[in-house]
């Protein structure tokens, strides 16, 4: 079985270092969907096999083997919506996957220091990524993304360190979590305290939660689209993982309060800033940025409830999120494509147009907001009632009607794209709307994402048990 | 060694740590803070070479060799190309007095605040940590008021030597493998940096972070 905690790591590295090192175009463009679905199947058979796996400074438990699925899962849609006609360039290619090699390697990485390796390595493979484009905007993103992703993830290890410097306590220090969570050593309460803080701080800049979130519209707004769904379907899960991970240990040795304290702080803030920015958004690729900020408030939430409902509905919200959200930027990069601008006001009559790429977008839209049959509502309300339960009524409350804004926010933007008279712009021309007309496998994975998004709905026999095992795993239980 | 030298040592390098933070708030030449940062590399090589000799630890004499590499060596030879000549204009927020005030007034804060950190250890390397502390703080005041790229990057490295000073003092350092690989992502952080101020002169004509104003909402 440790072939399956291996190979996500290595195969993408090996790979990406050949067609790094041989720079041919030929097969260079299939091989990070190639890791993808290496990275899929790995996740399905630690899932499937249920048990924890153990090697070297690797680990897969229910939760690593989860959250691997949905890294494997996310990317495949992503990366086989994303392979078109003008593909990124080999060097592109490469970076791709050394950013899937290291959300691997964070997921199953059994050490805190080496995760937050892995975690500050994303932010180096997806740099240059972000700024692909060359022009003023997306150096602007990388630039801020850099920055702030880098400071906020040293923030995490600053608390990191001080977690290291607590389990000198016990005279072993260790950053092993398995160690640190197995109630075998004591942390020093002080260090302990502050540690776990300042790791959630900055693990939460890096999963784009508000107040530190400023930097995720500009570079999901500028990355190239395959690659903005990578990010913002997965990169952001992954940093709500290692929260997942360090809020583990703070529960293990100095109590729950301060760590959920801090997530539902964030989360509110999280749907407020959603909320009034995707009222007043003019550009969808921001709008659809905007809104991940919301799903990843919706998921601390879950979290913040300290309940296993909350986190396991918190869970399963990464995956179902996270297949439509690369869908969307999928169906986002194509309409760009299209119309050449990421101006809302400048799309309009999808649906007459093109409803190869309207239905895929009101539909996808559709799931972000919502609407049953999507699990998105299956896990929104399980998350409210999760707050309810434990006597969070106003945090439920204050949640439901920050999501109806963002709803009337999203909608009506949506809206005028998809519906509206299709010859407002006559300027843009059927020339235009002919191109890049997407073939039918470049049709798939959005189908596959949006049916997957409902379908998993109703999988509850097969996921339940999972997701309460990776809750379990994380030591929630109740 | 004995224990006073290691102790002076210790103490030395933790001043003079210090010291290079609070004269980056005050400095106006780019190559000036690129040659603090080299001194302030040393120093911090210099502690963790104390620390190591004083445990007999050889591993940390190995990381303390890295440490001067990198710290001194490498990084602000990568900044360093790109820092010639003054910053731009208008590179602070604030008068160079209130810079030093500011760098003040974080240094006695982390004194204050990072008391129960040290848990009641009097060693000199325990007492030590709020220096640590403040040398994080200052970072974080370098990248809020200076606007020129390179003074941005030079806030993240004190920043950044400020967690490896906590690290060090605290802890006697990481796990190898973890010091390591943390090492290597900072360097490529500011070497990916120093290639978007590149660009950033090339897009925007100049490497002011305020001239940032393409994406708003």
């Amino acid at each position: 079985m440790t072939v399956f905690l291996w190979l996500p790591v290595l195969v993408p590295t090996v790979l990406g270092a050949i067609i790094a090192w041989r720079h041919s175009d030929a097969f260079a463009r299939f091989v990070p969907l190639v890791v993808a679905l290496v990275i899929l199947a790995c996740g399905i058979a630690l899932v499937a096999k249920g048990q924890v796996v153990t090697s070297s400074v690797l680990r897969a438990d229910a939760t690593s083997s989860y959250v691997l699925l949905c890294v494997g899962a996310v990317a495949v849609v992503a990366l086989w919506g994303g392979l078109s006609a003008q593909s990124l360039d080999v060097r592109s290619d490469a970076l791709i996957c050394a950013f899937l090699a290291a959300m691997s390697l964070a997921v199953l990485s059994d050490n805190l220091g080496v995760m937050w390796v892995a975690i500050e390595a994303t932010t180096i493979a997806t740099a240059f990524l972000v700024g692909h484009a060359g022009t003023r905007g997306a150096t602007e993103a990388a630039w801020k993304y850099v920055v702030l992703g880098s400071v906020g993830v040293a923030i995490a290890f600053l608390g990191i360190v001080l977690v290291y410097a607590s389990s000198r306590a016990s005279g072993a220090p260790t950053l092993s979590w398995v160690a640190l969570t197995s109630g075998g050593i004591s942390l020093s309460p002080h260090l302990a305290r502050a540690g776990v803080a300042l790791a959630v701080l900055g693990f939460a800049t890096k999963a784009g939660l508000a107040p530190m979130h400023s930097w995720l519209p500009d570079a999901h707004s500028q990355a190239p689209a395959p690659v903005s769904g990578l990010m913002s379907g997965v990169l952001l899960s992954v940093a709500m993982y290692a929260i997942l991970r360090v809020q583990a240990v703070g529960a293990a040795h100095i109590g729950v309060g301060l760590v959920h304290g801090m997530l539902l702080t964030f989360g509110l803030l999280s749907l407020a800033v959603a909320a009034l920015l995707t009222l007043t958004q003019r550009d969808y690729k921001r709008l659809l940025a905007y809104s991940s900020i919301e799903h990843m408030g919706i998921i601390a939430l879950g979290v913040g409830s300290g309940t296993s409902l909350g986190l396991m509905a918190a869970l399963l919200h990464m995956l179902g999120h996270g297949v439509v959200k690369a869908a969307m930027f999928v169906v986002a990069g194509r309409v760009l494509n299209v119309t050449g601008s990421s101006r809302i006001a400048s799309v309009t009559g999808l649906l007459k147009r093109r409803p190869d790429l309207g239905w895929p977008f009101l539909v996808g839209s559709a799931a972000l907001l919502g609407f049953p049959p999507f699990v998105t509502f299956f896990t929104e309300v399980a998350i409210l009632v999760a707050l309810t339960e434990t006597g969070l009524w106003w945090a439920a409350g204050a949640a439901a009607l920050l999501l109806l804004v963002t709803f009337i926010g999203i909608a009506r933007q949506v809206l005028s794209m998809a519906l509206g008279a299709p010859d407002l712009h006559p300027e843009s021309g059927d020339h235009a709307l002919v191109a890049d007309r997407p073939s039918r496998f470049r049709t798939a994975p959005v189908a596959i994402a949006l049916l997957s998004g409902a379908a998993i709905s109703f999988l509850a026999l097969v996921f339940v048990p999972v997701l309460g095992a990776a809750a379990a795993a994380l030591g929630v239980s109740r | 060694m004995n224990a006073s030298l290691t102790s002076s040592l210790v103490t030395t390098a933790v001043g003079v740590l210090l010291l290079t933070a609070v004269l980056q708030t005050w400095r106006r030449s780019a190559a000036g803070s690129v040659r603090l940062l080299v001194i302030q590399g040393l120093a911090l090589a210099t502690l963790v070479a104390a620390l190591g000799a004083s445990r007999g630890d050889v591993q940390l004499l190995v990381v303390a060799g890295v440490v001067a590499l990198v710290k001194a060596g490498l990084l602000p030879w990568a900044l360093g190309r790109t820092a010639t000549g003054r910053l731009v204009e208008r590179d602070s927020a604030v008068r160079p007095a209130i810079g030093l005030l500011g760098a003040t007034v974080l240094t006695m804060f982390a004194y204050a605040v990072s008391d129960p950190l040290r848990g009641g250890d009097q060693s000199a390397a325990a007492r030590a940590i709020p220096a640590g502390m403040a040398l994080v703080l200052i970072g974080f005041w370098i990248l809020l008021t200076r606007h020129s790229a390179v003074s941005q990057l030079v806030g993240f490295v004190v920043l950044d030597n400020g967690i490896a000073m906590v690290a060090f003092l605290t802890s006697d350092g990481l796990p190898l493998t973890v010091e390591l690989g943390a090492t290597l992502d900072v360097l490529l952080v500011v070497v990916i940096l120093r290639t978007l101020t590149t660009r950033m002169r090339n897009t925007h004509g100049s490497t002011s972070v305020d001239d940032l104003t393409e994406l708003r909402d």
